[in-house]
C-alpha cells in the first residue's frame, strides 16, 4: 500500500504553508495532492506558487496530483480551473464533474476525487472510461461499498481510502467561519486563517460535534483507521489517504508508514472510525474505549 | 416583443393525495418517487407503491400533467439491481421523464430506454455548466435542476452557456449545503440522503421535555433546546443551535423557508425553463396552497412581467407554510456575500 498527503483542507499563512510542504518532502508519503479544494478566495498561495511546490515535491521523489476546487459556481472559478487542467505536467485530481468534462476533454488521465460520489462500479466504469486512473472512495463509504466493488474493478484501476483527519462532511455557498464574525463572504477578512484546524462546534451540553471550516463543514472528531489496516489491506485498498493538520502530520505519516512495514504503531487518540464499519461516521468501532 | 419562454411549476407529490392537489391547483408537472431508498425522501408513509402511481400516473395525465418520477439516490453494487428495476418501472408506467443523480444509472436509462427523458437532480451538485454539459454529451440530460447555492447572476451564467433546460428552487425548505455534497446525517445517524434517501432520519429524533426546556436529539446529540413559547423545528442537523467558543446560536444555518417569488421576473428573463417546489414530506394541504399562489403568480408574470410584484396575500399565504414562519431568497441574494 501506497501513503498519500490529501490536500491542504485549511487556509494557513503562506510560510506555515511552504513550510509545511518542505517537511513533507522528507515525510515517507509517496502521493502528495497540492491545490485549495474548499474556497477560491484564499490566496496564500496562488497557482504558480503551488506548481513550483509540485515541482520541488516531485524532485524528492514524490508523486504530485493537483487537486480542483470542490464547488466551481463562478467564471473566474472556471477559469481557475481550466489553468490548472491546462499546467502540462501534473496529473489533476478532479472534485467535480465540469473538471471531469474539460479533463476528458483533453484526453488527460485524472484521479477521480473524493467528492465525485463514486458510489458503484457502472459508476467507475465510465470515469475510468474518460481517463480516471484512481478514485478515493466517498468518505461517507465504507468496507462494504468496497466488497462490493472489488469483483468489478475496471482493470487499472486504483482505489484510494481517507484514512486520518477530520473527515470533510459537507460544502455550502456559505461561509460558516465569516458567519461567526458577522461578516460577509466577500468581505470575510480570511478569518479562516486564525484557525488552522478549523473552528469547533459543540452540542450545547459541551460536546465537540463538528468542524467549521470556511464554507466546508468537518467532523470534529479525527477519523482514524489506522487499527483497522490490516482490513484495508484485505480490502484491496492501494492507497491510504493522510489528512494534513496543522500539528502531528510527520508522527501520523510514521505510524501509517510503520504499519504499511509490518512494524509496531499504535495511533491513539479521540478519533471515530464509524464510517468504515458501515455505522454513524462518529463512532469508535472495534477498539478497547 | 417576444414572448417569454414558458416555465414549468413543478410540483410535489408524496402521495396519491398531494398528487391530485398539485394537479387541481395548477401544476405543469408533479415529481414522486417510489416507496423506498431509490428517491431522497425515503420517509414512511411517504411515496408511491404500483397502484397509487399508476393511478397518479392516469390522473395527472388526463389533465394534462406531466409526472416526474425522482430516482435520486446512489446505487451501490449490491443493491444495483433494484435500481435498475425501479427505472423500468418507470419507464412502463409511461412517466415523462426520470430524475437522476448517480452517472451508472443515467448510462443506464439511456441504454435500455433511449426515448425515456432524462433530468439531472439537485442531488448531482451540478453548480456551473461544464458540469451540466458534461451530463448532457453523456447521457442526454434535458434537463438540470440546480443546488440551492448560485446567486442568480451565477444562474444566469449557467444558462447562457448550455443547451439544457434549467429548473431552479422556488420555495420551500432549504439545504444550506450543496445537496450531494452533505454527509452530516450520515456522520451522526448513519443514514444518508445519497445513499439512504434520507436526512435525519425519524428513527433517530427523539424530543423530551426537560427542566432546561424542549430537547430534540438526533441519535442521542442534542440539535437544539428550546425555550418556553419558543417555535420549535425538526432537528436537521445544520439548524440546530450549538457553541462556539462561548456563543450559542445557528452556527451553520437558521431555520427558514426558500421563497423567491419576487425574482420571478428575472427568472423568466433569464430562461428558467422551470420552478420547482420542494416538499414531498409536506402535507396535501400545503402542496394545495403553495401551487395555487405560483400557479397565480407564474401566470400574473408571464403577462407582464415588466409590472410584477408579489401580492401582499400571496406572501401571506406562503408564510403560513413556511418553515419557522420565515423565508428566506437563499444564495439566489446574498446579503450575507
Amino acid at each position: 500500500m501506497k501513503l498519500s498527503l490529501g490536500p491542504l483542507q485549511y487556509y494557513w499563512p503562506r510560510q506555515t504553508t511552504l513550510d509545511f510542504y518542505a517537511s513533507v518532502a522528507t515525510m515517507p508519503v509517496d502521493i502528495v495532492y497540492l491545490g485549495e479544494t474548499v474556497c477560491s478566495r484564499r490566496h496564500e498561495l496562488r497557482l504558480d506558487d503551488y506548481l513550483d511546490l509540485a515541482a520541488q515535491l516531485a524532485d524528492a521523489g514524490k508523486e504530485v496530483v493537483l487537486s480542483t476546487l470542490t464547488l466551481i459556481e463562478s467564471e473566474s472559478d472556471l477559469k481557475a480551473l481550466r489553468r490548472l487542467v491546462d499546467n502540462e505536467r501534473f496529473v489533476v485530481e478532479a472534485n467535480e464533474m465540469g473538471a471531469v468534462r474539460l479533463l476528458a476533454e483533453k484526453k488527460l488521465p485524472f484521479v477521480a476525487g473524493p467528492t465525485l460520489n463514486v458510489f458503484n462500479a457502472e459508476t467507475l466504469r465510465l470515469l475510468a472510461d474518460m481517463g480516471a486512473s484512481r478514485w478515493v472512495m466517498p468518505p461517507e463509504a465504507g468496507r462494504e461499498l468496497l466488497a462490493g466493488m472489488k469483483p468489478m474493478l475496471p482493470t487499472g484501476i486504483a482505489t484510494e481510502v481517507f484514512v486520518y483527519g477530520r473527515v470533510p462532511l459537507a460544502y455550502s455557498a456559505r461561509c460558516f467561519t465569516a458567519r461567526r464574525f458577522n461578516l460577509q463572504k466577500d468581505t470575510c477578512e480570511f478569518k479562516c486563517i486564525d484557525f488552522p484546524d478549523g473552528m469547533t462546534i459543540r452540542t450545547r451540553e459541551g460536546a465537540d460535534f463538528l468542524s467549521l471550516n470556511g464554507i466546508q463543514t468537518q467532523s470534529a472528531k479525527v477519523y482514524n483507521l489506522h487499527a483497522d489496516l490490516p482490513e484495508l489491506a484485505a480490502a484491496g485498498v492501494d492507497i491510504l489517504r493522510i489528512s494534513p493538520q496543522s500539528t502531528g502530520t510527520a508522527e501520523v505519516v510514521a505510524a501509517f508508514r510503520a504499519s504499511i512495514d509490518g512494524k509496531a504503531a499504535t495511533l491513539d487518540g479521540d478519533t471515530c472510525n464509524g464510517f468504515w464499519h458501515g455505522r454513524p461516521g462518529l463512532e469508535l468501532i472495534g477498539k478497547a474505549a | 416583443m417576444n414572448a417569454p419562454n414558458p416555465i414549468e411549476l413543478v410540483c410535489p407529490a408524496g402521495g396519491l393525495p398531494a398528487l391530485k392537489a398539485a394537479v387541481d391547483n395548477g401544476a405543469n408537472c408533479v415529481y414522486a418517487g417510489f416507496r423506498d431508498d431509490t428517491n431522497a425522501r425515503n420517509f414512511t408513509g411517504l411515496n408511491f407503491d404500483e397502484k397509487s402511481l399508476k393511478d397518479g400516473i392516469r390522473y395527472a395525465h388526463d389533465h394534462g400533467v406531466k409526472v416526474l418520477i425522482a430516482l435520486n439516490t446512489y446505487p451501490q453494487n449490491e443493491n444495483w439491481s433494484r435500481w435498475t428495476a425501479a427505472v423500468d418501472r418507470a419507464a412502463d408506467y409511461g412517466v415523462d421523464a426520470i430524475i437522476l443523480a448517480d452517472p451508472g444509472l443515467m448510462a443506464y436509462a439511456q441504454r435500455a430506454h433511449p426515448d425515456l427523458r432524462l433530468h439531472l437532480s439537485v442531488q448531482g451538485s451540478a453548480t456551473n455548466y461544464e458540469a451540466i454539459n458534461f451530463y448532457h454529451e453523456r447521457f442526454g440530460i434535458q434537463r438540470a435542476v440546480l443546488p440551492r447555492v448560485l446567486s442568480l447572476a451565477q444562474v444566469e451564467q449557467v444558462i447562457a452557456n448550455t443547451k439544457v433546460e434549467i429548473e431552479a428552487f422556488g420555495f420551500g425548505g432549504l439545504c444550506v449545503m450543496v445537496e450531494g455534497r452533505c454527509a452530516l446525517s450520515a456522520y451522526a445517524t448513519g443514514t444518508s440522503p445519497n445513499c439512504n434517501g434520507a436526512c435525519s432520519p425519524g428513527k433517530a429524533v427523539r424530543w423530551e421535555q426537560t427542566p432546561q426546556g424542549l430537547e430534540t436529539r438526533l441519535n442521542g446529540i442534542l440539535i437544539d433546546r428550546y425555550a418556553e413559547g419558543e417555535r420549535t423545528g425538526y432537528p436537521t442537523i445544520c439548524k440546530g443551535r450549538f457553541e462556539v467558543d462561548d456563543e450559542t446560536y445557528y452556527a451553520i444555518e437558521e431555520p427558514a423557508s426558500l421563497n423567491t417569488l419576487e425574482f420571478l421576473p428575472e427568472l423568466v428573463r433569464m430562461g428558467i425553463r422551470a420552478i420547482k417546489i420542494e416538499g414531498r414530506q409536506r402535507s396535501p394541504a400545503y402542496v394545495a396552497q403553495v401551487t395555487k399562489v405560483w400557479r397565480e403568480a407564474i401566470d400574473n408574470c408571464l403577462r407582464d412581467p415588466d409590472r410584477f410584484a408579489p401580492k401582499a396575500a400571496w406572501m401571506a399565504e406562503l408564510n403560513k407554510v413556511s418553515e419557522g414562519q420565515s423565508y428566506t431568497l437563499g444564495a439566489y441574494n446574498r446579503p450575507w456575500k
